[in-house]
């Protein structure tokens, strides 16, 4: 007898909204990063949970799609981080905070 | 007693540590052979003093490293420093679940053979490649934790490294899945329904039936070999260490037991790495029938399977040592240089001519292997005739400015 | 108690511990080896619920490559230095304060409706494992529009990375 929905999906909203409060609360850009990459990872254990309580293989195939664009997201937003750091020899995210570069 | 306790629990336990105790007497052995066989090809002697042709340095070391003092330096970040070694012994280890070193054995009561492998899980070779990925935190981590400029260039030309020839290691096994296929026979000897490609022992089994993958798929056994060496940190890929330039980069401020540990540990992957070498591309258990001698599934038959893989283990544990004295080491912007235009152009060529020549000439392994050995040949010729042309363009100075990598490290100092 | 239902609880805590730890320690090098154990326990769930591919697949992608760049970058611009004064600002305080009540009343809400039968009670459930076979057919038949689309993103994404390194490089001479 499987495990029921509802466990995973709760375990996911507590995953996500920690994932939130870090974006909130942290001020270095890799950790804020990371808490983004925290909830994207609480949406594919729900997307996999409810695959499996439907008894489809969609939701896996949606996991591999958020952790291809996951993948690029991450090259992209470091490479801009380190450039960030190079001009500013900062990535706290409040001292950035001009347009100018 | 209970049979099926026996199955379920006896036996697994049995074979692991059998495995785990092979694996440590292994990289014993591979200390002893690899200075000797050191000695061998500079023509010197290598160590011969401790016991009989010097067979006992590798205890003899060991109770040196474990009676030195297990030092800390003050200005490493100590969780991290004592976690690091720890971190690249167990993925070195546990891969070993997933190979098969033999055949399969019956014993007297139990009705099911037993086969020679920990664990058949049906993501076999993903599992293999999991684990492989992790390795670098180790070093990585050990290379963070010293806080030493030396091990932090060892550590950052590692994570790139590996990054690098992970993909090659991946792709190149494509092409072999894609040809693993079994008679029902040997299915239903192993109780499965269908082929899995992604498990060790199918892809060992068909090479029974079929020729080994080495003839078919030559180019990416060169390609996966290469990348091997790489993510083991071995000559000539050791940048991560490289005495001469980094002082032994990351395990710069290792010493004692944790330093024995890191060693311990390259040399478990290389056995590792043989291992799945040769259960991927050289036969497995496999030697023209030979494995079979006293009937299929006795244990004779086992016990000569599991020595035939034993010996191609040891056989190719010999290339590494030899590759390491063979060859110098790369510079940084060669060795990417190298991963990125020569390995992965040659891996991915691997799968598409497999697949197309599959379709095409209906199965023929005869014309896929040639295929495959024309078109790497072809490839890598467009590489290297583009690679000229650019060498040309350029000016001498350009070209050295280009040669300097991690340029962002001058951000910090 | 089943054998699903204690490593459940086993994975579920170490992932949450670890999602914990990523936003509370000071330093990045530490928040990104949680992230790497949460991960894992990640990929513990997903070969409970069957999807063995994808925990394969979560381990090489996350904790294999994605983390690897993380740790690269924080050692390259070795931030260690760098983060000590990320603290919380006084605004800010009150904001963490409301939002932690908000999640403690959710939790609460949770805790107290489980079981009531909101679940998808499907007949089709089932602990088997999903074939890496299925996934791949599916990928190259029904979806292979979405899987090409995601080749697009992925070297857009490599494009712009050189973009932007290359510029970083141009400035600097």
């Amino acid at each position: 007898m499987p495990l029921d929905l509802e466990y995973y999906l709760v375990l996911s909203a507590l995953l996500f909204t920690i994932g939130v409060i870090g974006v909130l609360i942290r001020r270095n850009a890799i950790i804020i990063f990371m808490c983004i990459e925290l909830m994207l990872n609480a949406a594919n254990l729900a997307f996999v949970a409810i695959s499996r309580s439907l008894g489809q293989v969609e939701g896996q195939l949606f996991v591999f799609f958020v952790m291809a664009v996951a993948a690029a997201e991450v090259a992209i937003g470091l490479a801009i981080i380190v450039s960030v750091f190079k001009h500013r020899e900062t990535i706290n995210v409040d001292e950035v905070n001009s347009l100018k570069g | 007693m209970d049979i099926e306790l026996v199955k379920d629990i006896i036996i697994p336990i049995v074979k692991i540590l059998f495995i785990v105790h092979l694996l440590i007497i292994g990289v014993m052995a591979m200390i002893w052979s690899e200075r000797r066989v050191s000695g061998w090809m500079q023509d010197r002697l290598g160590p011969n003093r401790v016991g009989p042709q010097g067979l006992l340095q590798p205890i003899a070391d060991g109770i040196k490293f474990l009676f030195k003092e297990d030092l800390i330096p003050n200005h490493v970040d100590k969780p991290l420093y004592v976690l690091a070694p720890a971190m690249l012994l167990v993925p070195a280890m546990i891969t070993i679940a997933v190979v098969p070193f033999g055949s399969s054995i019956s014993i007297a009561g139990i009705d099911e053979p037993i086969p020679l492998q920990i664990a058949d899980i049906n993501i076999g070779i993903l599992y293999i490649l999991a684990i492989a990925s992790l390795g670098v935190y180790g070093v990585v981590i050990g290379a963070w934790a010293s806080n030493n400029k030396y091990s932090l260039l060892g550590g950052l030309r590692s994570s790139a490294q590996m990054i690098s020839y992970e993909l090659t290691l991946g792709l190149a096994i494509i092409g072999v899945l894609m040809l693993t296929e079994l008679p029902n026979e040997i299915l239903t000897k192993f109780g499965d329904d269908e082929v899995n490609p992604l498990s060790l022992r199918h892809i060992a089994a068909s090479q029974g039936v079929h020729p080994w993958n080495i003839l078919i798929h030559f180019p990416a056994f060169l390609a996966f070999t290469t990348a091997m060496f790489a993510e083991t940190n071995r000559l000539p890929f050791d940048l991560a260490e490289a005495e001469q330039e980094l002082v032994a980069g990351y395990h710069t401020e290792y010493s004692s037991m944790k330093f024995a540990i890191f060693f311990m540990a390259e040399y478990m992957n290389m056995i590792v790495g043989s291992a799945v070498v040769v259960t991927l591309f050289l036969g497995g258990w496999h030697f023209f029938g030979l494995e079979n001698i006293g009937g299929e599934g006795s244990i004779l038959a086992g016990l000569i399977s599991f020595a035939i893989f034993f010996i191609k283990t040891g056989i190719f544990l010999f290339v590494f040592i030899w590759v390491r004295w063979t060859l110098p080491r790369f510079r940084y912007d060669q060795l990417m240089n190298f991963g990125w235009k020569f390995l992965l152009p040659v891996a991915l060529t691997s799968i598409v001519v497999t697949g197309t020549l599959w379709i095409i000439t209906d199965g023929n392994r005869l014309w896929i292997g040639i295929g495959n050995v024309v078109a790497a040949f072809i490839v890598v010729a467009i590489v290297a005739g583009m690679f000229a042309l650019d060498n040309n363009s350029k000016s001498s100075t350009q070209a050295t400015h280009d040669a300097a990598p991690l340029r962002g490290l001058d951000a910090v100092e | 108690m089943t054998a699903e239902m204690i490593l459940f609880f086993i994975f579920g805590a170490v992932s949450l511990i670890g999602a914990i730890a990523v936003i509370s320690f000071r330093h990045p090098i530490y928040s990104a080896l949680s992230l790497i154990v949460t991960f894992f326990a990640q990929a513990g769930l997903f070969v409970l619920l069957g999807a063995h591919f994808v925990a394969a697949v979560q381990v090489i992608v996350y904790a294999g490559a994605i983390m690897v760049l993380f740790l690269f970058v924080i050692m390259l611009l070795n931030l260690g230095t760098l983060s000590a004064k990320s603290a919380l600002t006084g605004k800010l305080k009150g904001v963490v304060v409301v939002l932690g009540v908000l999640l403690a009343i959710q939790g609460v809400y949770i805790a107290m409706t489980a079981g009531t039968g909101t679940a998808l009670e499907s007949a089709q459930a089932s602990t088997e494992t999903v074939t890496t076979y299925k996934i791949g057919e599916l990928l190259f038949s029904k979806y292979l529009l979405p899987f090409e689309v995601t080749s697009l993103i992925l070297l857009a994404a490599l494009i712009g990375v050189i973009v932007l390194v290359k510029r970083e490089s141009q400035t600097e001479n």
